[in-house]
């Protein structure tokens, strides 16, 4: 287990996208400390900012996280990493596999584009994630987002492929979502804005789009796989599929093959 | 009757000879609904018509009754083999079969059974059934591996159909036995016993009603054009012409014909109907036990019933 241990408040964002357990590993102890993770003209390296005990090539411990740690786990395609504390934006953007946790908060971007693995962040995350990129195609692309607290806005925004499971999220949640899964226990306004394809599942929810059609209430076998391979990630998201839940079908300004399952 | 050797087993004579099968694509699916009733209405349908493969383009069988906690879905479901004589021949079978007999049948769910190194698409073929209003979904299953669903829209709610099902290499059909009886009960009770320690064996299923066949064949026939005609040498109406098999007391012979998805499968699956029926065969007028082959020169494989008389498969 290699564990890097933040000394203070960076002075700018750092780009810790390279640093990933089997990257440490390989690498000498001054090697490590040379890798550049500044964003700046000021150049700064590992060494600079965190003191680095390199160990194994299965784990990775962040001590002590700062909202200014950018790009955490977007190259892991394999181990864990762990943060103690809070990172900054596209935490595990583009990641391909592994495991990636945060203790506290993330900042937006979190997961973006994630194309395996799992990202679970205890505290909140920042608006769009799990959502795309600028420019990007698609979000969450077949990893599997965990976010124990709330999620900003666009959450899942055009995501692919893959498990969003939020405690809370804010508006526009599974908007021009192309596929893929989407739970939380309570979302915003407007859930699932322009979205194509794919499920998302509420317990409640805000302004509904008038774009969505309710189809009522089904006892659907997907719904006991969809209950299934909830339960392991989160129980009491899985139980939002005890008694009847009602669909709603959307949204209809698009190819309209998504559907909004709100918890009876 | 010809000259041949016999072994005693039970204290019924054993041919010394052998029952010869033949490689084929084999395949599994699990079918599943809300009751085990439903599930096997569903699968007593999807395996009708599935004898023989010359006539009915498969084999097919049901090879256990699953309970809720061995499906996917959690609902109780029955666990069908299907058998062709090649991959692309089963595909379309498979197809046929799924799409006229298990995605109309209310509340039914199919799910591929078994692993193995050939695809068949299925719920990727049927979804056109769905006009353009199903969805794909990929899920894991119990050991978290993803696997992908198709959702298509139907009358009752939804047909839950996996995407792709797989084909095992070295499924093996057409092991035999034939029973030679004195009075058709008596030998039909036999067989019946037979045919349920033969189903017994899992990945192993009796296509002929109820397990049994009283038209064995033989390859060719008289009649130009013929792929296979009766087996003259085991009827008994035949009996005391010259090429009949059959010895003066036995007025009856009825066969079980077994397909697995495995040799050893066949092979377990013979040995089991091999021991229930001489078991109780003395009981029942039981007066010999062979095998049916075609001199060994067309299947691969040979399930010789000296090996079989032994109670465990030698090592």
């Amino acid at each position: 287990m290699s564990v890097l241990t933040l000394r203070e408040a960076p002075p700018e964002r750092l780009d810790l996208h390279a640093l990933t357990p089997l990257a440490l590993s390989g690498l000498g102890q001054a090697e490590a400390e040379r890798l550049p993770i500044g964003t700046s003209r000021r150049g700064l390296v590992l060494g600079d900012c965190f003191s680095v005990k390199l160990g194994g090539a299965d784990e990775l411990v962040i001590e002590g996280g700062h909202e200014r740690l950018d790009r955490v786990g977007a190259a892991l395609s394999a181990g864990t990493i762990r943060v103690e504390g809070d990172v900054g934006q596209r935490l595990g953007a583009g990641m391909a596999g592994g495991t990636l946790t945060v203790t506290g908060n993330a900042g937006p971007f979190a997961g973006a584009g994630a194309t395996g693995g799992t990202i679970t962040i205890e505290g909140d995350a920042g608006d769009h994630a799990g959502g795309a990129l600028h420019a990007a195609k698609a979000g969450l692309d077949g990893a599997t987002l965990v976010i124990r607290g709330r999620a900003g806005a666009h959450l899942g925004d055009s995501m692919r492929r893959g498990l969003i499971v939020a405690g809370e999220a804010g508006a526009f949640a599974g908007a021009r979502m192309i596929a893929g899964t989407l739970a939380a226990l309570r979302v915003g306004d407007h859930a699932g804005y322009g979205m194509r394809r794919g499920t998302v599942l509420v317990g409640a929810h805000g302004t509904l789009m008038p774009t969505f059609v309710e189809t009522g209430t089904h006892d659907l076998v997907f719904l006991r796989l969809l209950a299934r391979m909830l339960r392991p990630v989160s129980p009491g998201h899985a139980d939002l599929l005890n008694g009847t839940p009602r669909r709603y079908s959307g949204d209809l300004a698009t190819i309209g093959k998504g559907e909004l399952w709100v918890a009876a | 009757m010809t000259e041949t050797t016999h072994l005693i087993l039970n204290g019924i004579p054993v041919e010394d000879t052998f029952a010869e099968a033949f490689d084929v694509a084999g395949t599994a699916i699990v079918v599943t609904n809300d009751t085990a009733r439903w599930a096997m209405i569903a699968a007593t349908t999807m395996t009708g018509f599935a004898t023989s493969v010359i006539g009915c383009g498969a084999e097919a069988g049901i090879d256990a009754e699953l309970s809720p906690e061995e499906t996917p879905d959690g609902r109780p479901g029955v666990r069908i083999l299907l058998f062709g004589f090649e991959p692309n021949g089963l595909k379309e079978q498979l197809i046929k079969r799924v799409g006229q007999c298990i995605l109309t049948c209310p509340g039914t769910a199919a799910y591929a059974g078994v692993e193995g190194p050939t695809k068949i698409k299925l719920g990727g073929a049927i979804r056109y059934f769905g006009d353009g209003f199903a969805v794909a979904k990929r899920m894991p299953d119990e050991t978290g591996k993803m696997r992908r669903y198709w959702r298509i829209p139907v009358m009752d709610g939804e047909f839950l159909c996996e995407d792709t099902v797989r084909a095992v290499d070295g499924a093996v059909g057409g092991g035999n036995l034939l029973f030679l009886g004195r009075r058709h009960a008596d030998t039909l009770q036999v067989a019946e016993i037979a045919v349920e320690a033969a189903r017994a064996v899992p990945g192993a299923i009796l296509p002929f009603p109820g397990g049994i066949v009283r038209s064995g064949s033989k390859v060719g026939g008289r009649t130009k054009g013929m792929m296979a005609s009766t087996n003259d040498a085991y009827c008994p109406t035949l009996k005391g012409r010259v090429g009949s098999n059959l010895p003066p007391e036995c007025g009856v012979v009825l066969e079980i014909v077994i397909d697995a998805l495995t040799s050893q499968g066949v092979a377990d699956s013979m040995r089991a109907g091999l021991h229930a029926a001489t078991e109780i065969g003395a009981r029942h007028g039981l007066v010999a036990v062979t095998a049916g082959n075609y001199g060994g020169n067309l299947g691969r494989h040979h399930y010789h019933l000296r090996d079989l008389i032994a109670k465990e498969a030698s090592a």
